[in-house]
């Protein structure tokens, strides 16, 4: 995938309170974007178990769960987000052809 | 609304068993002997469209109307307006109830093409979810519809089982009473083996087709810690919701009412007794084509609405102005009473539905209408358009609801040859508590109608045939002539009578005769007593005379004597008087 066109990434994590999965998966994901995105991403942390109602919204059903929000469309990953190569597909930042060869 | 609905449970399952939950639904909290078990989940599977949906969403929509327990759906397959829409087509508001916060509809939507997994997750959010909509109405009763649609969206099997298990747990711990719907397995009850996690009651739904009708039916597999209705129960899903209907009521225990209704012909009156059937007393016709089964039973129609009671006619042979315009031939007008609205005609083919949409229909219209009288004409009908024994089971239903309701029922049955008659009569005549039986009586080339009860339960009745006359006046009884050559009616027995009438004229005017013929004589007698009377006293009034005159006579001589002795003593006393003597 080209990454001369650039465009802002703005990401969603939804986790529910300070859990290991939760603190796990925003330090993948942190990790992740720098190595891939550096300067062009902003990442908003949704507690749940402080604000439930926006779980329906993005139709959160598993946790954590990482929302693509831009570029469209929209993507899922859900997870702690070790298994890096598995997020960089799922955000489209590898060729989903490539998963085997990779 | 129901009337069954608001029946306590039973007795058995009240105080010390499993507390239960009513759903509602029309027929199941009988089975179910007063719910699904409160607090715990129960699982609903079965084929695609067999109604698993409908009978959760009716479960949450019933439990907010008439149990004040508000509810929630978590629907993995159809959106919140697909199902309010597919619920407001049987009458359900189901947008009404969300406004109201007495519903919440969460669709749960997953698509797997659209998430990467990437390392260990867990299914908090559903459980977030989820407690968010019970704790915002305070529901009760949760649905979920169907939640094997998650093994569907996510990968890790491991660790989707070991979530439902604690969302069941979940669910058990915040004492919800909860549905779970899930599709019917290749060899287990479901796909995904959702049994395993749901052993408390678990209700499968099914539908068969035989002879191109399709049958939907209803079975409790098991149910823990409460006993149960064990059949398969025919369902159906009509214009206001799910009705299940249990094969025979658990409890055989209808009152009996000993009030006794007129059946519209005075002279059958006389034979039941002089006062006719007992109210919610199931009463059989039965008799071969042409033979008076719906004049009976319009007469019967007829005196109900006199007495101002509604009436419901199923018909499925003739249709509602056919019957009116063929009654009105025979003196009865049924028409003003349809005017009025006391008398309701509902006509189908018979072939239109399966046996168990009949019946549903039927319960239907007298729910809505409340009749105290009901026929159905003719039962037969209906007969063929299922097996015998299902037909048989579903009259038996039928009854048992009619007396249940305290209605009077009147069916008819058509019969065709003379032997097949009370066979195929009889296959349900042990239902019933009054059989009335027509028959064709063929005698001197001629074809008559005959009638006679062949029981009626509870009712000194008579035990003779009779001819049954229908005249412009509507249907009348006559008493059959027993003769010398058998039995005798229609033209037969007008001779007999006139000859019975000529015989008792001829017998009168002799009695008549002779009676005169002793006044006269008595008169005659009399007179001449009279004479010889008169002639007695004439003969004593004339001898009575003479003796008078006699006397007369002789007292005259002796004074003449005297006179005569006393002018010859002034000259010669004694010479004279001697002399004269000689």
């Amino acid at each position: 995938m080209s990454r001369s066109a650039k465009p802002s990434w703005e990401l969603k994590l939804y986790v529910a309170g300070q859990t290991s999965k939760s603190l796990l998966a925003f330090a993948n994901l942190k990790r992740i974007c720098e190595e891939h995105l550096a300067g062009e991403y902003h990442i908003e942390v949704v507690d749940l178990s402080k604000n439930p109602q926006l779980a329906r919204g993005d139709q959160i059903l598993a946790l954590p769960t990482l929302v693509r929000k831009l570029p469209e469309p929209v993507r899922k990953i859900i997870g702690d987000l070790s298994n890096t190569e598995r997020v960089l597909v799922g955000l489209d930042l590898r060729p989903r052809t490539a998963k085997a060869g990779s | 609304m129901r009337p069954r609905r608001s029946r306590t449970p039973h007795p058995d399952s009240s105080s010390r068993a499993l507390p239960k939950c009513p759903t509602g639904i029309h027929g199941l909290d009988e089975i179910t002997l007063g719910g699904l078990p409160r607090g715990r989940p129960t699982l609903v599977c079965g084929g695609a469209g067999c109604g698993k949906t409908l009978l959760g969403m009716e479960f949450l929509v019933r439990g907010a109307l008439d149990f004040d327990e508000p509810g929630v759906c978590l629907s993995f397959e159809e959106s919140a307006e697909e199902l309010a829409t597919n619920m407001a087509s049987l009458g359900f508001d189901v947008a009404g109830l969300v406004a109201r916060k007495k519903l919440v509809i969460d669709h749960v939507y997953i698509e797997r093409s659209l998430i990467e997994e990437a390392g260990e997750y867990d299914l908090e959010a559903l459980f977030l979810r989820l407690g968010l909509a019970v704790d915002s109405i305070g529901a009760r009763r949760v649905l979920l519809d169907s939640v094997e649609a998650l093994f569907a969206g996510l990968e890790d099997e491991a660790v989707l089982r070991s979530e439902l298990r604690r969302l069941f747990r979940w669910l058990k711990g915040r004492k919800l009473t909860t549905i779970v719907t899930g599709e019917r397995g290749q060899d287990t009850l479901t796909r995904h083996g959702l049994e395993e996690y749901i052993s408390d009651c678990v209700i499968v739904l099914d539908h068969q087709i035989t002879e191109s009708v399709l049958t939907r039916r209803l079975r409790v597999v098991k149910y823990r810690g409460s006993t149960h209705g064990t059949n398969e129960y025919p369902f159906l899903i009509e214009a206001d919701g799910l009705s299940v209907l249990p094969v025979t009521s658990i409890d055989l225990k209808h009152t009996a009412s000993n009030q006794r209704i007129s059946t519209g012909v005075p002279a059958l009156d006389t034979m039941l007794g002089g006062k006719g059937y007992f109210r919610a007393s199931s009463i059989l016709v039965s008799g071969t084509a042409g033979t008076g089964k719906t004049s009976l039973a319009s007469h019967f129609v007829d005196a109900a609405c006199a007495r101002g009671e509604r009436c419901a006619y199923f018909s499925f042979e003739e249709s509602p102005n056919q019957i009116v315009r063929n009654m009105r031939s025979v003196g009865i007008h049924l028409q003003r009473w349809v005017d009025r609205g006391l008398l309701h005609f509902h006509a189908a083919r018979p072939t239109t539905f399966g046996l168990e949409m009949h019946l549903v229909r039927i319960h239907k219209v007298i729910k809505d209408f409340n009749p105290s009288v009901v026929v159905v004409d003719p039962v037969t009908a209906l007969l063929h358009s299922g097996s015998i024994s299902q037909a048989k089971s579903m009259l038996l239903r039928l009854i048992d609801y009619l007396k249940q309701q305290q209605i009077t029922a009147l069916l008819t049955t058509l019969t065709s040859g003379a032997d097949a008659q009370e066979q195929t009569a009889a296959n349900i005549s042990s239902l019933v508590d009054s059989w009335l039986l027509l028959r064709d009586i063929e005698s001197g080339g001629e074809r008559n109608r005959g009638l006679y009860i062949l029981k009626a339960r509870g009712i000194a009745h008579s035990n003779q045939i009779r001819e049954f006359l229908l005249t412009s006046h509507g249907a009348q009884l006559r008493d059959v002539y027993l003769g010398d050559a058998g039995l005798l009616t229609g033209s037969a027995r007008v001779t007999q009578e006139a000859k019975d009438a000529s015989a008792a004229l001829a017998a009168r005017q002799e009695i008549e005769r002779r009676q005169l013929l002793v006044k006269h004589r008595r008169k005659a007698l009399e007179a001449q007593i009279g004479a010889l009377q008169l002639e007695t006293e004439t003969e004593e009034q004339e001898s009575r005379q003479l003796i008078e005159q006699e006397r007369r006579k002789v007292s005259k001589l002796e004074q003449d004597r005297g006179d005569m002795a006393k002018s010859r003593s002034a000259s010669a006393r004694d010479g004279k008087t001697r002399g004269g003597r000689g």
